[in-house]
């Protein structure tokens, strides 16, 4: 194993920093925020940070095989339980994995369900998504370049399963974007 | 304490367990002697955890959560590139730190020799005296309980 690189240069005051990041691009879908620490092979910098912050030993993690070369890197920093994509509490992706294969939480316990964190290659290009719900008093707009033909059909069955379905962090060099399962997506 | 031939880390293993027993101060005042440490960044830490401590305690021999112990570990990246591990048991920042630089500059060709000559070997001589002084003041209380060596045999 060999990892080279630091993580945050203020681990609590970076973690905190990306924390606020992704819960204020939580609460207003489609709003786009800044995170970022020295990436590894195959991460942006903004999908680095998001790991940092949330992926600890007490989470579970699926690691993309197309990001495997950052496995070494999330093993050291984050020594996450690494498990199958339909039993992680956290889901590190490349592309869009089925949504519907993922953990969706229980009526009881919807907080249960999988979070996905999506590295995309840019939101100044691509897909347009028009967004409406909770956090929007307008509809928004986001242009991901990145998501799949078929996302808009996977997110509608995963916007109609809420209170369940799973969460997106879309992470794009050094800016996330979140997509929460009770946003409604339409094209733009 | 001879580790497996066959382990291919076992040097290393050797100077890091050296290292983790040695107290800030001691490695500071060997670390004078040599040519000074290369520049590092700290790649993880310096930071405090806790791991369960396990011992064989019983009477049967298996093995028993004896309880959670403090420890400091840290990572470094020197200059020159190699990247060092210290992990020690207890709560001490600086000596973490000194331990994981002074395991990187080992793993340099450049500096390996200076270093294991002037500060592990010193280190090593004097743990293995305390550890036999402290084994020659136990010994000397021993006292032997003929019934029970013969019971438990």
């Amino acid at each position: 194993m060999t990892v080279d690189l630091p993580g945050f240069a203020d681990p609590v005051g970076g973690a905190q920093e990306c924390f606020r990041a992704v819960l204020d691009a939580m609460a207003r879908p489609g709003a786009i925020r800044a995170a970022a620490c020295p990436p590894p092979a195959k991460l942006h910098a903004a999908t680095a940070a998001v790991l940092l912050t949330l992926v600890d030993s007490e989470t579970s993690l699926w690691i993309d095989p197309a990001l495997a070369a950052a496995t070494d890197w999330v093993r050291f920093h984050c020594g996450p339980r690494e498990v199958e994509a339909s039993q992680a509490d956290f889901v590190l992706a490349a592309s869009l994995p089925a949504l519907d294969r993922l953990r969706a939480g229980t009526d009881e316990g919807p907080d249960e369900s999988a979070t996905v964190i999506l590295q995309v290659a840019d939101f100044a290009a691509g897909q347009r998504l028009r967004l409406a719900g909770p956090g929007l008093r307008a509809p928004a707009t986001l242009d991901v370049d990145g998501l799949p033909t078929g996302f808009l059909a996977a997110w509608e069955a995963n916007h109609a399963l809420f209170p369940r379905g799973v969460d997106l962090i879309l992470c794009a060099r050094d800016r996330l974007a979140c997509l929460p399962r009770s946003v409604r997506i339409e094209k733009g | 304490m001879t580790p497996a031939s066959d382990d291919p880390n076992a040097e290393r293993k050797a100077w890091m367990r050296v290292l983790a027993r040695a107290s800030a101060g001691d490695m500071r005042a060997l670390l004078a002697d040599c040519p000074a440490l290369p520049p590092h960044i700290r790649l993880r830490g310096p930071e405090v955890g806790l791991v369960m401590a396990r011992g064989r305690i019983g009477g049967g021999g298996g093995a028993f959560n004896l309880g959670e112990i403090a420890v400091t570990r840290c990572t470094v990246r020197s200059e020159a590139g190699q990247v060092g591990h210290a992990t020690i048991a207890r709560r001490d920042d600086e000596a973490a730190e000194l331990a994981a630089r002074i395991d990187a500059a080992l793993q340099d060709p450049a500096r390996h020799d200076a270093m294991a000559a002037r500060v592990i070997t010193p280190l090593a001589a004097a743990q293995e005296k305390r550890r036999q002084d402290a084994a020659r003041r136990a010994a000397a209380t021993q006292v032997q309980f003929f019934t029970m060596a013969t019971m438990r045999s």
